[in-house]
């Protein structure tokens, strides 16, 4: 275990939602927008570091019969406190989030982690691995936002001010303007295309990368370890 | 031994109950507050919207009341009604109607109507439209909601209070109807409902 392949599996190798298609119910309902997709993964971030802290913490005094429980426990009341806090201080991205926020208690993801990684592991590796988890989520809810707002609106990060204040307003860019708007991107359908080009993209990448090693390196792709 | 087991599992969740409970304990009274006056300032902003601050001079939360009209206000709920007063006198009422016939479930609303019976404006607080055709209700993505401002029930006629593919004045989007129709209808019947009830709302 090192720290740099903790990395390497969470944002790409085992990134949440392209490769364990986990936690797809929230990917899906609210990428309609790059920020609305951000606003999620910061929500979901925040979810999955601080229970795998508190569970990496905690992990030899959790009796194994009563773990999923006690887990449960534990990310159910943090989710509650970031809804909580959302709403305090970031009332308009709530306002579209909305249900969204308490159902990143379901979100499988989360307890996997919690169940996979950090009740075995060091608090520094666990914490590294919500980070890293967190991250690699993000992005691909970010990007699936970029891409369906791109294609549906025109625009990319409308609403921006909703994260980062009034100031961001002009973060907007109307990339093609006077745009009807093409509604197969905002509507569901839209998120499960996008998400299976980005999967597509994510393996066509791969299989490129391990040609190219394959061709040039062959001795060196043996160091990955493999996860289960 | 297994007393023992259980005594330790059921203590340990327990206790984990515990701290769960006192996180979301401790956020809801940091954040009760807060998530609370974001409420009412959401709301305000929505009124003053379509009526500014400076029109009115009262507390437009402690002065309102619950009217119930279903075939009026499309819900058989109570329909609160906010009422804009400037130094006594009254400005202007702030209807919360429904329109229970959109295309995916009911629009709420809040239609600003002042004394004299002319629309001061119109807003979506909630709808379930289609996303790209129906939302264009919404001000963020049209401005076709600003048309109804200034309007009243002699402007247009009654029998121009639909929207241009059933013979009336108001614009429909392309591919959505059912939407802007039931928004136009709403809003003629909240007017409707404020020409008969004006002076009980202000008592």
């Amino acid at each position: 275990m090192t720290y740099s392949s903790i990395i390497y599996q969470g944002l790409w190798k085992s990134n949440a939602n392209l490769v364990q298609l986990l936690g797809l119910c929230p990917l899906l309902a609210v990428t309609g927008t790059a920020i609305n997709g951000l606003g999620l993964g910061i929500a979901t971030l925040l979810t999955v570091l601080t229970s795998n802290f508190i569970i990496s913490l905690t992990r030899n005094l959790i009796p194994q019969e009563v773990r999923l429980p006690i887990f449960v426990l534990i990310i159910a009341s943090i989710v509650t406190a970031v809804e909580m806090f959302i709403k305090a201080y970031y009332y308009d991205l709530y306002l579209i989030l909305g249900i969204f926020i308490p159902l990143i208690v379901t979100n499988c993801f989360v307890i996997g982690r919690a169940e996979a990684f950090a009740s075995k592991h060091r608090v520094d590796y666990a914490l590294l691995d919500g980070l890293m988890m967190g991250l690699g989520s993000t992005l691909v809810l970010v990007l699936l936002g970029g891409f369906r707002e791109l294609v549906g609106y025109g625009t990319l990060f409308s609403q921006a001010e909703l994260l980062f204040g009034a100031a961001a307003q002009n973060l907007t860019f109307i990339v093609i303007e006077d745009y009807r708007g093409f509604l197969l991107a905002i509507l569901p359908p839209g998120a499960f295309i996008g998400l299976g080009l980005l999967v597509a993209l994510k393996n066509w990448l791969d299989h490129k990368l391990a040609k190219t090693a394959q061709f040039s390196l062959s001795s060196q792709i043996e160091g990955h370890e493999q996860f289960s | 031994m297994l007393i023992q087991k259980m005594l330790h599992s059921a203590g340990m969740l327990t206790l984990s109950a515990l701290l769960g409970g006192g996180l979301v304990a401790f956020s809801f009274e940091v954040t009760d507050q807060q998530i609370q006056a974001n409420q009412r300032a959401a709301l305000l902003r929505g009124l003053n919207e379509i009526l500014p601050a400076e029109r009115y001079d009262n507390d437009l939360f402690t002065d309102l009341s619950y009217v119930q009209n279903q075939t009026l206000l499309g819900t058989e709920k109570p329909v609160i009604v906010y009422r804009a007063r400037k130094a006594g006198h009254p400005v202007a009422a702030i209807l919360t109607p429904s329109a229970p016939d959109g295309y995916n479930g009911e629009i709420r609303l809040l239609v600003g109507i002042n004394y004299q019976g002319q629309l001061e404006g119109v807003r979506i607080v909630s709808h379930q439209e289609t996303p790209g055709l129906g939302d264009w209700i919404e001000l963020r993505r049209s401005k076709w909601i600003l048309n109804f401002k200034d309007r009243s029930l002699q402007n247009p006629l009654s029998n121009q209070w639909l929207v241009k593919r059933d013979g009336g004045i108001f614009d429909q989007f392309t591919g959505a109807t059912i939407t802007p129709r039931a928004v136009v209808k709403a809003v003629k019947n909240s007017l409707l409902f404020f020409q008969s009830y004006r002076d009980q709302i202000f008592k």
